[in-house]
Formats: structure tokens, sequence, C-alpha cells
């Protein structure tokens, strides 16, 4: 009895909250503590979670006391329990930051009193797909956190919102189907849908049965990470969603099908059958995304698209199929997922700042609210790759992997990276120079919470053109914002409302944890290196599960790892 | 002990109008080919559990061999209360975009046309702008005192400033090359300005 046998409770313990807050509806106080003290504990405990592993050793806890072949395990080593601290970590911002919001605009019997069940399912399921050791578990963790997304997509119902959830579900929908075959291929093929099982059990089938399973399963969690030709509907359905449910959605679903892939790639089906197409499709994901990314005008729509983009470099990684680049894959993962959700929280709150998320709208940012442009400018320059960011390391990381394995493929893929890198640079600079750099003048048809904010009259001949009560009613802020500003122009009211701090705090938390994992790259480094070395080895995950008398297939030599 | 045929051709058909009926535009029709999809798939998992036998309940006197595969259908119970939890979301947002659009199809992103529709010209990234409009001026970036730039301060003011690279005179008017076109470089300094006559405001903003 170890603390690793709590593991569980990482997915009871967001349910058990999602019921209570479904019980506290009405009482919008009572159901922010709880949720946000719910998922503390929950942080608090992957963190011991991960403290156990943290030197290895791979746990597992069967549940009900069945045994692993048949009983259900949940199983926590270093890679899974890294993915749930980092998860737990950016949805416990992400949810401060909604509720912050919430309070902020003051929607008291909106349909948002259903955010805090629906959220906390979320992170349940997300939860679980992390740990299952199951195949069905594990599709039963996605339905879990794809229904609660189908909510939050739609949240209040509005045109947009209801076209773009369309989208979502049904492409989601089907990707579900596609998994759902899969498994029961496999379980045809071998009679068990246990994963540390199968690892055994795969091996003994003919190389036509297991590429087609391979196949199966790498396309179903393909449209999940969103990997190209299979990536567009992301950039169609993410922008439309309220500004903290695209954060966590950037952040974690996409990333939860790259766990799939890694699990798929390394357990499942070891050595390097199919690591010339993932490598292709790696590429052509970087490049294709980030220049639909260069392509947008507005800076929701171009986060999106760096999303789609960057997922590249992990499958990148993962098509390695050595240490080194599984490695740099699993950090990279790490710091994608609290960067890209920093830059999309940000947005939120530029979109209340400057009244809009188009960057031909903004202008000026920087010198109305200089906080702003910081907690835009140190997460934009870390996706980008700049030097002493993390964003670098685990690009140099990737590109050294890739330099080692010295394949001219590999050399494609590390030159398409830089490019790829650079290509993001200057879409993150474009959304810098219009929205924070250029006079609030310059803008084109700028809001008028943005033109009151720069503290500028607002101009005649733009209001007269555009009928103001219609525009200043589509944001819903600017009435009250504008008539705030005019009438003795209190700045603490503007920014109490614009700004308010509980959503700027998280925020910033979020962009202090991004720079932490530059700070303590070194031991994180060594974790994703020995987490990728025991998931390449697969020797400790199917011992911890099946027992030790079980001897574990012989994986014929993984590319790299033979030099 | 046979294989059951008959169920395997209905998972066939299920399959093929499945995926017809998601290809419509219809959101009606979509729905009832994921339906048919799921139902599949459900009919595909149950016949992987092999040939049919006893139901599982133990007795001493069975050979393990003779029972059916349990989990099989354990599994189907799973996926059918999941496809029926989204089916029922899915037929909530269908009836939502009938309330909002009246119409029963899927809706284009109008987002994406307008990106589509963006020319290549943008007037701030790409236009040459005849005055030096630089807080900064090159003028004052001289270490000696001197001046580095073409023209002395205070001449862009004048219309010699007109005539700097890729502006020209045609007939009177100054024009810049603007991407494959020429344009007055009134029109294109009025391009940046809030409120410029070749700016049509959008509903969604930009405009182009």
């Amino acid at each position: 009895m170890n603390i690793a046998s709590l593991a569980p409770l990482a997915v009871v313990l967001p349910i058990l909250g999602a019921a209570l807050t479904f019980l506290l509806i009405r009482h919008s106080r009572a159901q922010r503590a709880v949720s946000i003290g719910l998922l503390s504990l929950t942080l608090l405990l992957e963190c011991f979670l991960m403290a156990a592993v943290w030197d290895g050793g791979t746990v597992a806890v069967s549940i009900g006391g069945w045994i692993p072949p048949w009983g259900i395990v949940l199983v926590v080593d270093q890679f899974s329990s890294l993915m749930l601290v980092v998860s737990s970590a950016v949805s416990l911002a992400v949810l401060v930051y909604a509720t912050g919001q919430g309070m902020a605009d003051g929607d008291k019997d909106a349909p948002v009193s259903i955010f805090h069940p629906t959220y906390l399912i979320l992170v349940a399921g997300v939860s679980n797909a992390f740990l299952s050791g199951d195949l069905f578990n594990l599709y039963v963790g996605f339905e879990i956190l794809l229904t609660a997304s189908y909510v939050l997509m739609t949240l209040g119902g509005t045109g947009p919102r209801i076209r773009a959830g369309v989208t979502y579900v049904v492409v989601s929908v089907v990707s579900s189907v596609l998994f759902l075959i899969s498994i029961a291929m496999v379980y045809g093929a071998t009679g068990t849908v246990n994963m540390a099982d199968l690892a055994i059990k795969l091996g003994e089938l003919d190389q036509g049965t297991k590429t087609l399973l391979h196949v199966m399963l790498l396309v179903a969690f393909g449209i999940k990470a969103a990997v190209f030709p299979l990536s567009f509907w992301l950039p169609d359905s993410y922008p439309t969603a309220p500004a903290p449910v695209t954060a966590v959605f950037a952040g974690l679903l996409t990333k939860v099908g790259v766990y799939a892939m890694v699990r798929t790639e390394t357990l499942l089906f070891p050595g390097d059958t199919l690591n010339t197409p993932l490598m292709i499709a790696a590429l052509l994901t970087m490049v294709v995304g980030i220049l639909g990314a260069l392509a947008q005008s507005d800076i929701k729509r171009l986060l999106s698209f760096t999303l789609v983009s960057h997922i590249g470099y992990m499958v990148f990684g993962l098509a390695m199929s050595s240490v080194v680049g599984l490695a740099a894959a699993i950090f990279y993962v790490a710091h994608h997922i609290t960067i890209q959700t920093s830059l999309f929280l940000v947005t939120g709150l530029i979109e209340r700042r400057g009244g809009s998320s188009s960057v031909d709208r903004l202008g000026g940012l920087a010198k109305i609210s200089p906080l702003l442009a910081i907690l835009f400018f140190i997460p934009g320059m870390n996706l980008a790759g700049i030097p002493p960011f993390s964003g670098f390391l685990g690009k140099v990381g990737l590109l050294q992997a890739g330099v080692e394995l010295g394949t001219p493929l590999a050399y494609a893929l590390v030159i398409g990276g830089v490019v790829t890198s650079l290509l993001t640079l200057l879409a993150v600079a474009r959304v810098w120079n219009r929205a924070f750099w250029r006079r609030p003048a310059d803008a084109e048809h700028p809001d008028p919470v943005l033109l009151a904010a720069a503290g500028q009259p607002v101009e005649g001949e733009v209001l007269d053109d555009d009928a103001p009560a219609d525009r200043a009613g589509r944001t819903g802020l600017a009435a009250p914002v504008l008539s705030r500003a005019g009438s003795g122009g209190s700045s603490t009211l503007v920014r109490s409302t614009l700004m308010p701090r509980t959503m700027v705090g998280p925020t910033a938390g979020l962009v202090v944890l991004g720079m932490a994992l530059t700070v303590f790259a070194g031991p994180l480094f060594g974790l994703s290196d020995r987490a990728a070395a025991e998931m390449l080895d697969r020797g400790p995950y199917i011992h911890a599960v099946l027992g030790e008398d079980v001897t574990v297939p012989a994986v014929g030599a993984p590319a790299g790892a033979g030099k | 002990m046979s294989i059951n045929l008959a169920l395997l051709l209905v998972m066939g058909a299920l399959y093929a109008c499945g995926i017809y009926l998601i290809l419509e535009r219809s959101l009606t029709r979509v729905l009832l080919g994921l339906m048919l999809l799921a139902n599949a798939t459900n009919l595909l998992i149950l016949a992987t559990g092999g040939y049919s036998g006893l139901a599982p309940m133990f007795s001493k006197d069975t050979a393990a061999g003779d029972y059916n595969d349990p989990l099989p259908q354990a599994l189907i119970l799973t996926s059918i209360v999941i496809s029926f939890a989204v089916t029922a979301f899915m037929l909530g947002i269908i009836y939502r975009t009938w309330v909002l659009a009246r119409e029963d199809e899927i809706q284009d992103d109008l987002e994406d046309l307008r990106v589509a529709e963006t020319p290549s010209f943008d007037a701030e990234d790409d236009a040459e702008i005849p005055a030096e409009t630089s807080e900064f001026p090159l003028t004052m970036l001289g270490g000696d005192g001197q001046d580095i730039s073409d023209h002395r301060p205070g001449s862009g003011d004048d219309t010699s400033g007109g005539r700097e690279a890729g502006a020209r005179v045609h007939g009177g008017t100054a024009t810049v090359l603007a991407g494959d076109r020429e344009m007055p470089t009134e029109h294109a300094a009025q391009e940046e300005k809030p409120g410029s006559p070749n700016v049509k405001p959008s509903p969604e903003g930009g405009g182009q």
C-alpha cells in the first residue's frame, strides 16, 4: 500500500465534485468553492503520485480487486503522472479564470451554472484517459471528456457556437466509432483489451493483421490529436467557444490524443513499422498548420492553427522511436499544454480589453496595458522557441534526436521544424506589431472599448458610420464600460470590469508555470528521459500489471537505438 | 456452432448506409448515419465474441468452452449508453440549429470564407508608403549629426517626397503600386485610417 494506490481518486474526486456542484446549482458561491477546492485537492494528490514514481517504478491499481487480464487496471508511470499534474494545474488555472470571468460579468442565471459540473466531468475524463491501462477504459475516458466538451463547446447555444459544435460533435463521434471498431477488431484478434496483455499477444499476430490494427488505432487517435490530414475540424470549431473553454480544449484535448498515440506506438506496437508515414504526417502537420496560421487575422483562429502545427513536433518525436526523441516529445507535450493554454487565456483578456480578437481592429495595447503585453509576449516568444524558454529547449531536443537518427527524412523534418519555428515567430510577431505596438488610431474599425480605454476621444465619424449602440451592444461589455469611463473616467472601475484580478491572476500563474518549465527543464528532461526509456523497454509496465513472472517479448530493435 | 452470417450481412449493410448518410449535408441524415454506424459497430463487437454458446452462468458441470464470451456484451452495453447520450445531445443541437437558422443543413464558416477572400495585398504590410510616417525618421539616425537619408529633413512634406521608390506620378496624381494595381497615394494613405472610403466594413470587423 503506497501513495500510488490512491490513483483512482484522481478520477473519483472530480466526478464527486461534479455531483456536488450540480446539487449546488443555485448557490454559485458554494459551487465555486467546491469546484476549485476539489480540483486543488486532485492536483495535490497527483503531485504526490508523481513524486511516488519520480525515480522509476510503475504502479498498477486493479479496480475492485479483479486480477488484471480480466479486471480494469489504472496504471501510474512517469509519463502518465506528469501528464496528470500538468493537465490538472492547467485546468485549475482555467477554472479560476472562468470563475473570475463569471463573477466580473455577473451572469447569475445564465446557463453558465452548468459550467462547473461539466468542467469537472471533463477533468475526470482526461484523468481517466491518462491513467487507463485498458483499451476499452481508454475509450470510456475519451467519451467522458468528449461528451463534456460537447456541452462546453455549445455553451449558451448562440448561432456560431452551434454551427461549430455540429462539426465538432460529428467529427468526434466518427473518430470514437473508429476507435470502437478498432477495439472490436483488437478483441477479435487477441481476446483481450488489457494493454499490458495486448503488448504480449499482439506480438504473436502476423504482420498484416498487426499493421491493420495499428493503422486503425492511429487514425482514430490522429483525428483527436488533429494530425494532418485529419486536422481540419480543429481551427473550424475551437475559436467560437468561450475563451476559457477554448483554452482548456487547446491545452488538453489534443494532448490526450497524442498521449494515446504514444501508448499505441510504444506499448502496443513497438518497433518502427509505421515510422515513415508518421514522420511524413508530422512534417505536413507542422508546415500546413503554420501556413494556415499566417493567413488568419483573428488571434483565436491563428492560435488554433499554431496548435495544429505544433502537434507535428510531438508526432515527430514519437515517430523516431528513440529514447532521445521520445523524451523530447514528452517534454514538448508538457511545455505545449501550458503555453498554448496561457496564450488562449491572454487572448480572452485581449478580447475584453480591446473589444475584439481580430488583429485588424486592435492597436496600442502595449501602452494601454503593459501587463497584458508582458503576459502575451512571454508565452508568444516561448511558443516560437526563442532561446531561453522551454519551447526552445524542447525543439532543440527534438532536432538533436532527428540529427542523431540521421536518415534523409529525419533531416527533412529537422529543417521543417526550424522553418515552422520561424514562421511561428512571424505569426506571433504580426499579432504583436498590430495589436500591441501600433497606435490605437491605426486600427481599422476599432471597438469603442479600445478607444475609450486609450483615453482618446471616440471619433464621431467612426461611430456615425457604424451605429454605436449596435456595436456596443454586441460586445455586451462596451456600453456600461463606456458610460463609466465617460462619466468621470474612474480608471479603477474600468480596470475591475475589463481586467478583473481573478482573470489576470490565473493567466499570470500559467505564464509563470511556463517559465518554471524553463527553469526546471533539467529535472524535467531527466524525468522524460527515464519515462521514455521505460516506455520503450515496456518491461516495467507489463510487469507492474501482469506480475513479475511474465516474459516480455523482445522488441525488434527500435531505429536509432541500434547504433 | 456456426457463424451467424445474417448478423454479419446486416452489419455490412448498416455500415454502408451509415457512411452514405454521414456524407450528406442535412443534419438529420448525418445523425441517422451516426446511429447506424454505432449500431453496426455494436454488431461487430458481438461478432468478435466468437461462436454462440451457453449463457455465462457458472455451473460445475459445464466445460469452460461451452460458455458464451460475456465481455463483448458488457462492452456493447457501455457503447449503447454512450451512443444514446450523444444521439440525444445531437438531436438537441439540430433542433437549436433549426430554431436559429430555420435550416437543417451544415452551415459554412463565415470567417473561413472571409479569410479565403482576403486579397494577398495588405495595406499595412505591403503598401509602399510614399511619405515617411515613422515617428523615428531615418534622418535622425546619423551619429555625427549628419543625416543619412536621401533627402533633407522636411522634404517629405513637399511634392518631392512623392517621387521616392515605388511612387510614380501619372498625369498630376501620384500613384503607388499596390499589389498588381496602381492606386493614388491619398487612397493608399487612407487605407489605414478608420472610415476610409476604400474599406467596406464587414459585420465581423476587418474589411477590405
